[in-house]
């Protein structure tokens, strides 16, 4: 884990969380929209809210993709989901809501979440054989095992064969 | 009879955002390492390999099939309990996907993680 992967981390964290908060402010202004008046929905696209809004949750789904490029499923949806906690910090110190002991202890127990998935490795599937890395890791070994010839070959390219065998079942 | 109409909406909408999630992960490592890859060719290529994969496309076509049945659930049952129900399983759902369809190792720290936050989830917007 760089910095940099943090920082998207974090993106996906705050985006989502700004977004929908400033939606769901956009549209409390825009009024309520029925199957019947669906034109009201491209009004409520000119409210400012709105726009920034869904301008943010492009944001979000960009670093969202992003993460999902380097890292687990299972690891990116508990760790961006302190955008949850966010939410009640910000319903609590910018819009001084009210914020219940129930809600304090869901709070503790989403961070609590994200602490045991952060201290996990971030990427554990190795589905993705078109990543660079592994092809060109596969390619060496069997150059190098024909220049040294003899027994010892049979014994290395059969080490250097199990994970490429392993990886292409997987496949 | 309307609770029935209630959690067959939130069903279908944990079903096809874990459906959509699945996809769109598998999508972005089919396409790599989005840092690497922009680093050796440049952000259009990423751009252009995201929007070319066909499991990208599905799992979008998932998240809006998600969302406008959220819509229809929300319409049937009450916020409270939509809102978190759909979200809290979507987490477990996600969990038992990714274990059997991205074969990614969800170990005990794993697991206890997804219940964590999908029980912290249901507390926070019930």
């Amino acid at each position: 884990m760089t910095f940099r992967k943090y920082l998207v981390l974090a993106g996906v964290t705050v985006f989502a969380a700004a977004g929908d908060s400033m939606l769901s402010h956009g549209m409390k202004q825009a009024g309520s929209i029925s199957l019947h008046h669906l034109q009201n929905i491209i009004l409520a696209v000119l409210n400012p809210w709105v726009a920034v809004g869904i301008l943010l949750l492009l944001a979000f789904f960009a670093s969202y993709m992003n993460a999902l490029s380097w890292a687990d499923l299972t690891y990116v949806l508990p760790a961006t989901s302190l955008g949850y906690v966010l939410l009640a910090l910000v319903a609590k110190f910018a819009l001084h809501e009210q914020v219940s002991p129930l809600r304090w202890l869901g709070i503790a127990l989403i961070s609590g979440g994200v602490g045991f998935v952060a201290g996990g490795p971030a990427l554990t599937s190795h589905d993705h054989s078109k990543s660079p890395p592994f092809d060109s890791a596969q390619g060496k070994p069997p150059a190098k095992d024909v220049r040294n010839g003899a027994p010892p070959v049979g014994s290395a390219s059969a080490e250097h064969d199990a994970p490429a065998v392993s990886s292409g079942v997987r496949r | 009879m309307k609770n029935a109409y209630t959690w067959g909406g939130i069903l279908v909408v944990v079903f096809a955002s874990v459906v959509g999630d699945v996809l769109l992960a598998r999508a972005m490592k089919q396409v790599g390492d989005v840092h690497e890859l922009w680093r050796r060719t440049g952000l259009w290529a990423v751009v252009s390999r995201t929007l070319g994969n066909a499991n990208f496309f599905l799992g979008v076509t998932a998240m809006a099939v998600a969302f406008f049945s959220l819509l229809f659930a929300l319409s049937w049952g009450d916020v409270s309990l939509v809102a978190p129900a759909s979200a809290s399983l979507t987490f477990i759902g996600n969990a038992f996907a990714a274990k059997i369809f991205l074969h990614e190792k969800v170990d005990r720290r794993r697991w206890l993680a997804a219940v964590l936050v999908a029980a912290g989830v249901a507390l926070l917007a019930g």
